[in-house]
């Protein structure tokens, strides 16, 4: 199956945490990043490998874990980082946009997404 | 082994931590593009949280029924057996295929915790990992059977097979009589996941 096929292609480091064979998130924008990446790989945005290849960039250079992060926040801090860098590379999203909107959600001055 | 794992909801009771609007931030510039949804993204990930599925399962089960050799070779061997299939993905457990017949009837449990095949089956329904059922089943197997709607004659013979982390265990339920010169694929269709952990029967239709 396909959803089965991706996620097989992430090994070791990079596996996405499991337990029990079920997906691990800790928190919702764990599993809201998880869904981004993987929905614009499965629509064709980019190709699978050309995410997995700048997670595992991510992992090999990984910052070490802040006391008290979960591996799982550890990962998905890592994919998040991944997908902004290819999202970059395509040119979709500038530095500035996205420093400009995280601070709106930051602040509070946004709440929603859209 | 526990398997707690948190689902907190979508809400947020306190200010954002940095990631969580980093993470929003992406989402939302990605939907002014049109590039995501947040129908599409809630699809991707109970998708991948729910729907790995049993179909692997009752893809082998459906080979098994309709050539003998890959049964012959899925009982021996069911690691090696799936593998042919593709099924992969085990972390190092060992799969073996239990075969229901009309004189023994095997059902599947984890009575330490929640071991479960999930690359053949899917992710575990709840009440496999419920106390009731991880006690019950080994105690009163056949009472409990018959909850689950599978009445057994006296004569049939009950096998009670407890998952470790070393094993994993399938069960080849018995085709259903009626399923004559049906395709592999749509045997497949009618494999459910609970034939396969052996709390139900294979209906022939469906």
């Amino acid at each position: 199956m396909p959803a089965d096929r991706t996620l097989r292609t992430l090994t070791g480091d990079t596996a996405v945490p499991r337990k029990n064979g079920e997906l691990v998130f800790d928190s919702p924008w764990q599993s809201r990043v998880f869904g981004i990446a993987v929905g614009l790989a499965e629509r064709g945005f980019f190709q699978w490998d050309e995410f997995r290849d700048r997670l595992i960039a991510e992992v090999a250079g990984a910052a070490p874990a802040a006391s008290g992060e979960s591996s799982a926040t550890v990962y998905y801090r890592q994919w998040t980082a991944a997908l902004e860098k290819l999202l970059r590379h395509k040119g979709v999203l500038s530095d500035h946009d996205l420093a400009q909107r995280t601070e709106q959600f930051a602040s509070g001055e946004r709440d929603d997404v859209y | 082994m526990s398997d707690r794992h948190d689902h907190d909801g979508g809400h947020h009771p306190g200010p954002l931590s940095p990631i969580e609007a980093r993470v929003r931030a992406i989402e939302s510039l990605l939907l002014e593009r049109g590039l995501v949804s947040s129908d599409a993204i809630d699809r991707v990930v109970s998708a991948y949280e729910k729907d790995i599925g049993p179909l692997n399962g009752a893809r082998a089960v459906a080979r098994a029924w309709v050539d003998p050799e890959f049964k012959k070779r899925l009982l021996a061997d069911a690691t090696a057996a799936l593998r042919e299939l593709g099924i992969g993905g085990l972390q190092g457990e060992h799969m073996v295929a239990v075969e229901n017949t009309p004189q023994v009837h095997n059902v599947v449990v984890c009575t330490l915790c929640s071991c479960y095949p999930w690359p053949v089956l899917g992710l575990p329904p709840a009440w496999y990992k419920s106390p009731p059922y991880r006690s019950r089943m080994v105690k009163e197997p056949r009472a409990v059977l018959g909850e689950f709607g599978v009445n057994l004659d006296p004569g049939v013979e009950v096998r009670v097979w407890d998952s470790s982390a070393e094993i994993r265990y399938l069960v080849l339920p018995e085709r259903p009589k009626e399923t004559e010169g049906m395709s592999e694929a749509a045997l497949a269709e009618l494999v459910t996941r609970d034939a396969m952990i052996g709390v139900s029967r294979v209906a022939g239709r469906r």
